[in-house]
């Protein structure tokens, strides 16, 4: 089954799940004072600074949460309702358009709900921010911006931001800034240290790990305020019993996905230009969306729109004969909507409708890409076809 | 049908390739269940027409909420049938909402129903089925498809008489009808939700739908008073005389009795009826219930299931969903049925639609652009 999906989530590493099983079945809550309590700690504790070795992060800014929506969501308000309330003029929200919807609807929820004002950096046709665009928006009026929040890299077309210049501008202005790396993990370095960010998004099911846990990392001098209340859990930030098996599983992955990065990254991207190439020989006028240079996208990520296709019918036609992939945009109604992140760049939202992105993984093979080779010039013809019917009978 | 490269092939000895259409509802769910244990390879479709959908249903009304959605997608996984959403929700607007909403500012009375199953679901759907490389739409329709050894194809009525929905798929023409699959017709409803349930179905005791889909809390006056604002005019009598005033013509059907706020009652001292309506000069015509006995009606853009009767017949005709079966005899002429019923029917509408029937086979369907009442004196 040829399974171009990995950006959606990708299969656990063995050396992961057997972290995680290994704890199952082991009873102790991370809380107690008693050896079963001691014991469980020891293993949150050894997982977080494993995280931290693996993140370029101290132990102690490794906030585990329940995965990359819950990361985000605490990042953005609690950056947001910590700054405002130490200086009610600290409004504005610096955000990009592309953002995945777990930073975009919060970002909306603030300013429908909490006096939030949001300004949408500008971004280019690859759906990038350029440095100079957040120092502008700054500059208007420095002393209002509560937060920056752009993430790492896309996750529908791939697209690198400069994240660490976007840092050094933010740092001028003393604004603490926020990037959701859930896809740039694994792909490209992430380290914590060298970001200079304040806040960084990270979760486990997307580097092999298992769904369910993530984590938030937070400089020490940074205490958002927290979503949940309760038991006093990590600094604080996140109360909740914290989960065992799952915090060991995904150190494990991440641990693993780190190590393996830089052949992976390698691997998986000769990969990709060899299913960009066939595409593309396949439909000659498919456009391919994004940075086509290697050094700006995600090793992994391919996003095409095909004119005059609906991405739906084509996703459709593509799972019928064993092939998975996604229009990467979300369909929260059921509806499919053309993708905010295509729209942003400026594309026709027709053409934005007319997309698809395949995403490889740790293990994909060149038989995933021949099949969709085999499959995607048929498939679209077909497509194509219905679109045209649809519109002929009015 | 012209194949392209690359067509699935179809997978042969009777088998089709069939999208089921899912609206949530138990008769839709059980509908693809069916096409599945016939053989047929089956895909899920839920069709996505309110661009704006709510959350939850409430009761029995409305449709297309992402709970039904959601349904739709639990019995397809239940049946074991991949799915998806469709968003026809632009087409459902401009051929469906837009055309009620305009037929009722001419002083029309439309059914939205048969207009969706015209125009969405075996044309909007059906064409791009069709294109994708299906063979058949399937809905959960109370309706039978026979098809006779001469390879001549009919649609007739359910078997169960309470549920049937023959009259809504009158407007489908031969065409439509070759590539619709209805695997309901010979069940009756009760059966059908104790088959859910036994299927495992959730949907096995869900409401059913009821009223127009797209109008969810019900109030068709006020959706209309909404898209077609207030227009104050006269209700008059059949002399001319005016007996009160109204906020909008469109807001009445003929034979509507209900809601007429006239002060002064008749002179014979009996119910006053809607008898016309008249959008030009904004004007509602009320009258004694005789008054809207129509005996004969003319109809046009006829669509016939099969071929068009030819000369005078006698057969049966339905004029209006849910309405009683009239003996009449009709007669095709320049693409116009002429209608005379045997015994006079009440509230009759223009805009609604007229479906000739022998005995249970539906021939066809015309929409009713004048009618012919008993005179009768105000």
């Amino acid at each position: 089954m040829p399974y171009l999906d990995h950006a959606a989530t990708t299969p656990m590493l063995p050396e992961a799940i057997a972290a995680m099983s290994a704890h199952l079945g082991v009873v102790g809550n991370a809380s107690s004072l008693h050896a079963a309590g001691r014991r469980a700690r020891r293993v949150v504790e050894e997982s977080r600074e494993s995280l931290a070795r693996s993140l370029g992060a101290r132990p102690s800014e490794i906030v585990l949460t329940g995965g990359g929506t819950e990361s985000d969501n605490l990042a953005v308000k609690g950056l947001y309702w910590a700054r405002r309330d130490a200086d009610p003029a600290r409004r504005r929200v610096l955000c990009s358009p592309v953002e995945h919807h777990a930073v975009l609807d919060a970002v909306h929820w603030l300013s429908e709900h909490e006096g939030a004002e949001v300004e949408y950096l500008p971004v280019d046709g690859y759906g990038r921010v350029h440095p100079e665009a957040l120092r502008e928006t700054i500059e208007r009026d420095p002393a209002s911006v509560a937060l920056v929040t752009v993430m790492w890299a896309n996750n529908e077309v791939g697209t690198l931001q400069p994240i660490h210049e976007l840092v050094a501008v933010a740092q001028e202005f003393g604004i603490p800034m926020h990037a959701d790396a859930v896809q740039a993990l694994g792909q490209v370095p992430v380290s914590f240290a060298d970001s200079g960010l304040d806040a960084l998004t990270v979760t486990g099911h997307k580097i092999g790990g298992p769904y369910g846990v993530g984590a938030l990392l937070l400089g020490r001098g940074v205490t958002p305020v927290p979503l949940l209340h309760g038991g006093g859990q990590e600094r604080d930030v996140r109360s909740g019993t914290l989960d065992v098996p799952a915090a060991a599983g995904f150190a494990a992955a991440a641990e693993l996905a780190v190590q393996r990065r830089a052949e992976h990254a390698v691997t998986v991207a000769a990969l990709r230009d060899e299913l960009v190439a066939e595409v593309l020989r396949a439909v000659p006028d498919a456009v391919l969306n994004g940075d086509p240079a290697a050094a700006g996208r995600l090793p992994a990520n391919a996003h095409f729109s095909f004119p005059g296709c609906e991405g739906d019918a084509l996703l459709m036609l593509l799972d019928a004969q064993g092939i998975e992939c996604s229009t990467g945009s979300a369909c929260s109604a059921g509806v499919p909507q053309p993708s905010h992140v295509l729209l942003a760049m400026g594309a026709d939202p027709l053409l934005a409708r007319a997309s698809l992105r395949f995403s490889l993984g740790h293990t994909s093979t060149r038989d995933d890409v021949a099949a969709l080779a085999a499959a995607i010039g048929p498939a679209v013809l077909r497509a194509r076809n219905a679109g045209l019917a649809a519109a002929a009978r009015r | 049908m012209t194949d392209f490269p690359g067509a699935p092939v179809s997978p042969g000895n009777g088998r089709l390739r069939v999208l089921a259409a899912m609206s949530g509802g138990v008769d839709s769910a059980v509908a693809a269940a069916r096409a599945v244990e016939a053989g047929h390879e089956v895909t899920g479709v839920h069709l996505a027409l309110s661009s704006n959908p709510q959350s939850f249903r409430t009761g029995a009304r409305g449709c297309c909420t992402i709970e039904d959605s959601r349904d739709a997608r639990r019995a397809a996984d239940v049946i074991g049938i991949p799915f998806y959403v469709w968003d026809l929700a632009e087409r459902f607007r401009e051929d469906v909402i837009d055309d009620f909403v305009a037929e009722y500012a001419a002083g029309r009375t439309p059914n939205p129903c048969l207009r969706c199953n015209e125009k969405i679901k075996f044309a909007a759907l059906l064409d791009k089925a069709i294109a994708l490389g299906f063979d058949a739409v399937c809905t959960g329709h109370y309706a039978r498809i026979v098809d006779l050894p001469s390879g001549e194809r009919q649609l007739h009525r359910a078997v169960d008489m309470a549920k049937d929905q023959s009259y809504v798929l009158g407007v489908l023409d031969a065409d439509q009808l070759a590539h619709a699959l209805f695997p309901l017709g010979d069940t009756t409803k009760d059966l059908i939700r104790v088959e859910a349930e036994q299927r495992g179905l959730a949907v096995a005791q869900k409401p059913d739908s009821h009223d127009i889909c797209f109008i969810a809390d019900g109030d068709t006056q006020g959706f209309l008073a909404k898209h077609l604002g207030t227009a104050t005019g006269d209700i008059v009598d059949a002399d001319g005389s005016k007996l009160g005033e109204h906020d909008g013509a469109y807001g009445f059907t003929i034979g509507q009795r209900k809601g007429l706020r006239i002060g002064t009652p008749a002179a014979d001292g009996k119910p006053r009826y809607v008898l016309d309506i008249s959008p030009v000069n904004n004007t509602v015509t009320v009258g004694p219930a005789e008054g809207l006995d129509v005996l004969g009606l003319t109809a046009i853009r006829p669509r016939w299931c099969g071929e068009a009767p030819a000369g005078q017949g006698s057969y049966t005709a339905q004029l209006r969903a849910h309405g009683e079966e009239v003996p009449v005899t009709a007669t095709l002429t320049d693409g116009e049925l002429h209608v005379r019923l045997a015994t006079a029917a009440r509230g009759i509408a223009p805009g609604q639609a007229v479906v000739l029937y022998d005995g249970t086979r539906v021939l066809g369907s015309a929409t009713i652009a004048s009618t012919e009442r008993r005179q009768v004196s105000a």
